[in-house]
């Protein structure tokens, strides 16, 4: 087979007009961005479905309203507002660094990815905390006729319609597609969050080494921007369904 | 020993520039195995597609033993599946495992990966005048993961319990509950993995495909000078990309489903006397999720074999296509249509018969820009110069089976008339006709189009031709009778018909169909093997342009390298389709506009 080296400095693109007037990188992330979209689209759909199919649904003022450290006080959403203030104020970092990177500033990149890469942690681990929190929490729910002490989990849901027993008002099992859609969506948003973390510190240790510099943009930075900024969003809406509804 | 000596060579002269390209030698890894040069990858999915297309074939012609011979045992088929046909009778489960494997097979790992895969991969870069995809190692992960998710695949036959025996809908509760049946067991476990390592193939390839149609084109190439091919592919990877992540949720509820308990799609269910714990779920909601992928599935297997078709019609009526516009813009109708129509799967599974009748009209609209298309290929071919290269017929022959698979379409597409039709053998007519034998025959003739640039040889004329018309003609003896058992009300998917008084009359009819498959099937093995001899044996191609055509591959040489051009890529002046112009009978897109030269 004959071989036709690509010549060197040869131009990869060597005229045409793109519509969007963006590098190939760019688009293919947000292509990517729109198919993940539909991911995300597909499970929350599903979840509205059976959501409004089922007569009864968890208050969640009354599901979210641990802290962490502050015992039994009753605190509807308050770790929730944490955690998404968190996410969107690393969202913050991440622009600056974007910006920082348009201006060619490796140490004012290095400075805000870290921040961005910290906030996604703790984000993260405020989620390991719920999560926690949640399974092995312990209500009070009738089951035949007994008394039991559930966490809420994939196939349990302690947080059903209440009855009166004994002269006391006691949840009884809600519907279990509670659990498995609060788990399997905020769990899927939580893997992009961790992948979204893994990246940024590749993009991290890659400016530290000067691979930018070297390349003479940060476009890259901006590459994983898209993706984090994203990943933002979506939670945006998996707040609204699940905590706000 | 040589890999030490050479990188220690590389050590040496590394430095100068000039020794690179000597020093830029492939080994059989990097060039035939990890290639990340998009003709190779096109090649690997092409030979693997064939390699899928056997065993998937395999299946039909086995189980088409079973309907076609009820009563008989065949010593062969316990020699070849063992546990699976005692006494030389497959066995029902095996029966449905084939049935469903068969499915899976052709609609994704034959006519997804190995007609998107090979074609979108070797012609984009080629005719819009690119070096390479826009990424190409994304390229070749995509390749890696198709060949991961086929690994798995063929794992799963290999199971004690067999493979998914679900139908390829793989609808729960039988695909949801490991008891429901056999083939519920581990078998679907990996098919649901499988496809997931499909849909993240499919995803690496059509992000690269949409990103290297928009931004790598050559100077001139603008978007309305596109060869139809490259529209065609450019719609394919957008719908992949768009419907492919719903499926994936739809997988991934599912296996929660299978292994941790949860409830997406299992409500009420008692299975063998014991109540299951599963409560709320929705099967519907599955098949909802499923055809939103299901239904742009099928016209990701169709707008390649569109494409092409358009292509090789035009080249060999030697005649511009007709309605170069009116055929992007069907391509674009179809492209959204082909998410708004996927509850016509679902009209009697339980649907509000208003919603219905929203999805009769959508559905019936397709017609629409099919109808378009058939037309512009007709008028193209209309008082043609036509040449009848393998690759022309096959490309005439798409054109048939689309038009007679698409006017059942309509027949479906009412839901009214659906509620006799559904589910019977006149489904697996029409869909069968309209995109497993339609796209087929859009791919063989793009593999006899452009075996010549893939290899450098031709196929050989005599086999193309006896392959063509064995399996046209017997494509439609294959499926034309079909529709008749559909309309007398035979239901697809059952494993045994002689119970039934009402369709003992179709048993000589289902014996005939059965040995027409097992011709068509051996004139397909007839093509693999002219296709594999052809590679090292096959008439060598002496001019680069052997099909006089205008589009920019056949400006490369003859077997192109890496890269793809010796010099600079070509530029651009004109639209693909100068056919038979100003008395010239055609005009490369490379060549600049005349200044009296009249308008296309």
């Amino acid at each position: 087979m004959a071989s036709t080296a690509i010549p060197a400095g040869t131009k990869w693109w060597s005229g045409g007009k793109s519509p969007f007037n963006a590098s190939y990188g760019k688009i293919m992330m947000w292509y990517f961005l729109m198919s993940d979209a539909f991911t995300f689209g597909a499970f929350l759909i599903s979840y509205g479905t059976i959501r409004f199919s089922v007569n009864h649904w968890p208050d969640p003022n009354y599901v979210f309203n641990a802290f962490p450290f502050a015992g039994h006080a009753n605190l509807p959403l308050a770790f929730v507002s944490l955690m998404t203030f968190i996410l969107i104020f690393s969202s913050v970092t991440m622009v600056l660094a974007v910006h920082e990177g348009h201006k060619m500033n490796r140490k004012g990149v290095e400075k805000y990815m870290i921040l961005t890469i910290l906030g996604g942690l703790a984000f993260l681990g405020c989620q390991a905390w719920e999560w926690t929190h949640l399974i092995t929490g312990d209500h009070a729910v009738l089951v035949n006729g007994q008394i039991e002490k559930w966490g809420t989990t994939v196939t349990r849901n302690p947080f059903g319609p209440e009855v009166l027993h004994n002269g006391q008002m006691v949840s009884t099992p809600g519907p279990i597609a509670f659990g498995g859609y609060f788990f399997g969506i905020t769990g899927f948003h939580g893997f992009h969050v961790f992948s979204g973390v893994v990246i940024n510190i590749i993009m991290y240790i890659k400016t530290r080494l000067g691979h930018f510099d070297q390349r003479g943009h940060y476009e890259m930075i901006e590459k994983a921007g898209l993706y984090w900024h994203f990943v933002d969003l979506v939670w945006v809406f998996v707040f609204l369904c699940f905590y706000l509804i | 020993m040589s890999n030490v000596l050479s990188s220690q060579e590389t050590a040496v002269h590394g430095v100068h520039d000039a020794h690179h390209e000597h020093h830029h030698h492939e080994t059989f890894l990097t060039k035939y195995i990890f290639s990340q040069d998009h003709k190779m990858i096109a090649k690997q999915f092409l030979i693997t597609g064939i390699i899928w297309a056997i065993i998937g074939g395999l299946f039909s012609v086995i189980f088409r033993f079973q309907l076609g011979y009820p009563d008989a045992s065949f010593p062969w088929m316990e020699d070849l599946l063992g546990k699976w046909a005692p006494g030389g009778k497959l066995s029902p489960e095996f029966y449905y495992a084939l049935v469903t494997m068969h499915g899976t097979v052709l609609v994704f790992f034959v006519l997804t990966a190995g007609l998107s895969g090979t074609f979108a991969n070797f012609l984009i870069p080629l005719q819009i005048g690119a070096r390479d995809m826009a990424s190409p190692l994304l390229n070749m992960l995509s390749y890696w993961f198709f060949f991961l998710a086929s690994v798995i695949m063929v794992a799963s036959l290999f199971v004690q319990t067999g493979p998914a025996s679900g139908g390829w809908t793989v609808y729960p509760p039988l695909s949801a509950i490991g008891d429901a049946s056999i083939g519920s067991k581990i078998g679907m476990d990996l098919w649901l993995v499988s496809m997931a390592m499909f849909i993240v193939s499919s995803l690496l390839g059509g992000l690269n495909y949409i990103t290297t149609i928009l931004n790598m084109r050559t100077k001139g190439m603008s978007m309305t000078r596109m060869p139809l091919t490259i529209w065609a592919l450019f719609f394919t990877a957008v719908l992949g990309v768009l419907s492919f992540p719903v499926l994936l949720s739809g997988a991934i509820l599912l296996l929660f489903d299978r292994n941790l308990g949860t409830s997406f799609f299992l409500s009420d269910l008692i299975v063998a006397g014991k109540v299951l714990p599963n409560e709320g779920g929705s099967a519907i909601l599955f098949q909802h999720l499923f055809w939103f992928l299901g239904h742009p599935e099928v016209y990701i297997i169709l707008l390649p074999a569109m494409g092409m078709a358009s292509e090789i019609l035009s080249v060999n009526s030697r005649k511009p296509i007709f309605g170069y516009m009116a055929m992007v813009a069907s391509l674009f109708a179809i492209c959204i249509l082909a998410f708004l129509v996927w509850a016509h799967h679902m009209f009697v599974t339980g649907l509000n018969p208003f919603l219905g009748s929203v999805f009769v009209l959508l559905t019936l609209l397709i017609a629409v820009p099919s109808a378009i298309k058939v037309f512009n290929w007709l008028t193209t071919l209309w008082r043609g110069n036509i040449r009848f290269t393998p690759g022309m017929l096959f490309a005439i022959g798409f054109v048939s089976l689309f038009i007679s698979g698409g006017l059942t379409g309509i027949f479906l597409g009412n839901s009214a008339l659906d509620i006799h039709l559904h589910d019977t053998y006149f489904v697996i007519a029409h869909f069968h006709i309209v995109m497993g034998v339609a796209s087929f025959f859009g791919m063989y003739a793009g593999v006899y189009h452009w075996y010549p640039k893939m290899f450098g040889r031709y196929l050989n004329n005599t086999l193309a031709y006896i392959h063509f018309w064995v399996t046209l003609v017997g494509a439609y003896l294959i499926f034309w009778p079909m529709h008749y058992q559909g309309l007398a009300g035979v239901p697809r998917r059952y494993y045994d018909f002689s119970n039934w008084e009402s369709f003992k009359q179709f048993n000589g009819l289902n014996e005939f169909i059965s040995v027409v498959a097992l011709v068509v099937f051996a004139v397909q093995l007839l093509f693999v093997f002219n296709f594999f001899y052809s590679i090292w044996k096959g008439r060598k191609v002496t001019d680069p342009n052997p099909w006089k055509s205008n589009t920019l591959e056949w400006t490369t040489p003859i077997r192109p390298g890496h890269g793809n051009w010796e010099g600079e890529i070509p530029e651009v002046h004109r639209w693909a389709y100068d056919y038979s112009k100003d008395g010239k009978d055609f005009i490369p897109q490379t060549e600049p506009v005349g200044a009296d030269e009249s308008k296309h």
